[in-house]
């Protein structure tokens, strides 16, 4: 996970740093730890760039500097951004969707994969491959009649369109995922359960789900994801009704304005991004078990 | 100008527990009906899955499978915005051709929008092919990107050396941000004059490039823009599957003297292969049908950026070919089933689904 320290070592802590627990000579070391480098920056020198624009005073927001703190940095169009746009609005209607979104899917999808993991019926190997064929619709393609779907049930332009929606979007990739990692549960635990006289409910909600918190924490993160940085569909199923837009759509309209809003996009820009990244990187330990332990077995 | 008040949150909540309540009160009633149908009437032995699949089942067959025939019918249809939301006005081209416009009645009268598709332009002036070549392109050349740099990242994150957790925060960093803002940031930095992109190449003595006006180059800043985002997923993948590996066959490679290239070949790729497969397939299908980076980065609309699917969204929502865009739609979707069946053959990579 993190850097490991051994309490007993009095070396100062650049030496411990570079010394290998095993293998390579302190050269090959050094090249290593320069490539991590320099990829590090690349990865994380246009998120910086965001955060020195959102720190630039109105007048200077077009400037040539590369300097990533500027010199008078002010946090004046974070300011601007909470208290006179509709910031804080998008960012609520985002989460509000988003939450219930993500616990809906991942309730839905807990179950059907038990389904798939656990039973032969009928219909299950041409269901698996239905899952992994809708991954293959393009995003557009349904746009035309979802929207009209939702004008005939008067969906449009409500929570409630975008929540259905977006539990059902996410849940062919959800399934994937934890139906794999559910057949890397050895039933025995089920069975001793169902011996002492569990049923097969109490024995999933019991057993399978604590066992399965990796998975289950990987997917609600991308059940959260999904939801929380999708435009497309909420451009057309919210596109005129501006007081349920949810950021990325406010967010597109302040970027639209580059001379003008340049400043408060970026604020606006690393206000949504810290929560995120933060959950992101809280459940990263998860995320590698989680993801994989389906494809590797034994 | 909407703001957050009380009462905004107030009523937000209750439609949004109201949107819960409604989903829980539908699933309920909907394992009442599965059990009194497959448990009392038809005594099936497959009651419980049935059941446990039931809600997800009927969300995706109203939002999905639903859709997709609708769909299916519109491709046969002349639908436009001229004729939008009035069923009279629509028809299927089969039944209104007249007979002296019909030269061959499959492509120019049932299947006449899938026949368009590929000989009229699907946007302005672009054909199909083009298009269609340009998306093989974009998808190879990131797919080829994503598996090389993720491959050495996670070989390098794999080695012994002390700060991999910084390091690996640092590099999954493109993926843990919120993919819209990422690209309308990057289209802001390859502005000509302030985006730090020219700024950087200006400093190191080399010209302005126009990258939001030049075809060639706004092409090459939608691959870097994905690039930079994809890379971190095949990494954690295949960094997983890495750490999975025993060390032992190392060791053993080790003492028969096996080269580190010859172990990486031998042991690493094969042993990587499951994890491998599923993360090709579904990473060339997400790039091929990547919306938000060459939507947003190719700020200027150049029919010369785009990709299939940003081609789709605008035959559709901006000249509102509704009927044709339908018949394009299915077109990509057919293209992408074809490309899975084929690597999933030729990998067997699903075995293990099935088992």
């Amino acid at each position: 996970m993190s850097v490991t320290t051994d309490s007993s070592n009095k070396d100062n802590a650049f030496q411990r740093f570079f010394r290998a627990k095993r293998g390579h000579s302190p050269f090959n070391r050094m090249l290593i730890h320069l490539a991590l480098i320099i990829s590090s920056i690349i990865a994380i020198y246009p998120v910086l760039r965001v955060l020195s624009v959102s720190l630039r005073p109105g007048d200077r927001l077009l400037s040539t500097s590369l300097a990533i703190i500027p010199s008078d940095a002010t946090l004046n169009n974070y300011f601007v951004v909470v208290t006179e746009k509709d910031f804080m609005l998008w960012l609520w209607n985002s989460l509000a969707i988003t939450v219930s979104t993500a616990i809906v899917g991942v309730i839905f999808s807990s179950t059907s994969a038990y389904a798939f993991s656990r039973w032969r019926f009928p219909g299950r190997n041409t269901g698996m491959l239905f899952l992994l064929a809708t991954q293959m619709i393009p995003a557009a393609m349904l746009m035309v009649p979802i929207y009209i779907l939702a004008v005939k049930l008067g969906l449009l332009g409500t929570y409630r369109g975008l929540v259905i929606a977006y539990s059902v979007s996410s849940i062919p990739f959800s399934v994937w995922i934890l139906k794999g990692y559910y057949d890397t549960i050895p039933r025995d635990l089920e069975e001793a359960a169902l011996i002492d006289g569990a049923n097969r409910i109490a024995a999933f909600y019991r057993i399978i789900l604590p066992l399965s918190t990796p998975a289950l924490s990987v997917v609600f993160l991308f059940n959260f994801m999904q939801a929380w940085n999708d435009y497309l569909l909420a451009r057309v199923l919210l596109a005129n009704s501006t007081e349920i837009w949810t950021w990325p759509l406010g967010l597109q309209a302040l970027q639209g304005q580059f001379q003008t809003a340049w400043g408060q996009f970026a604020a606006a820009s690393i206000m949504v991004m810290i929560p995120v990244v933060a959950l992101f990187l809280y459940s990263s330990k998860y995320l590698i078990s989680g993801l994989t332990a389906g494809g590797v077995k034994g | 100008m909407d703001s957050l008040t009380l009462d905004v949150i107030v009523r937000s909540i209750s439609e949004v527990g109201g949107t819960v309540a409604f989903i829980v009160v539908g699933s309920i009633i909907l394992e009442l009906v599965l059990f009194l149908i497959f448990k009392v009437i038809l005594k099936s032995p497959h009651t419980l899955p049935i059941m446990l699949l039931g809600p997800a089942a009927f969300g995706m067959i109203v939002l999905i499978i639903y859709p997709l025939l609708w769909e299916l019918n519109l491709s046969f249809t002349n639908m436009s915005l001229r004729r939008f939301g009035d069923k009279a006005q629509y028809t299927w081209i089969a039944c209104q051709a007249k007979p002296e416009n019909i030269n061959f009645w499959l492509t120019d009268c049932l299947f006449k929008n899938y026949a368009d598709v590929f000989r009229l332009p699907v946007l302005k002036q672009v054909y199909f092919f083009p298009v269609f070549f340009r998306t093989v392109l974009w998808t190879f050349i990131n797919m080829v990107f994503h598996l090389v740099g993720g491959m050495i990242f996670a070989i390098l994150l794999n080695q012994p050396i002390r700060g991999r957790g910084i390091y690996r925060t640092f590099l999954i960093l493109p993926w843990a941000i919120p993919q819209v803002i990422a690209v309308l940031a990057w289209r802001g930095e390859f502005h000509f004059e302030y985006g730090f992109v020219n700024l950087i190449l200006v400093r190191l003595g080399l010209e302005q490039i126009n990258w939001m006006t030049d075809p060639f180059w706004n092409f090459t800043a939608m691959c870097i823009v994905n690039i930079w985002l994809g890379i971190p997923f095949m990494m954690v993948i295949l960094l997983g599957g890495l750490q999975s590996i025993s060390s032992d066959y190392y060791e053993a490679a080790e003492i028969d003297g096996a080269s580190g290239l010859q172990q990486f070949t031998n042991i690493t790729i094969p042993l990587l292969r499951p994890v491998m497969t599923p993360a090709i397939v579904l990473g060339t299908i997400w790039t091929f049908n990547n919306f938000n980076v060459p939507f947003f980065i190719n700020q200027f609309e150049l029919e010369t950026s785009d990709i299939l699917v940003t081609a789709l969204f605008r035959a559709a929502f901006q000249y509102n070919r509704y009927g044709f865009s339908a018949a394009f739609a299915f077109i990509i979707f057919i293209i992408l089933l074809l490309y899975s069946i084929f690597y999933i053959w030729i990998s067997d990579g699903l075995k293990e689904v099935y088992e």
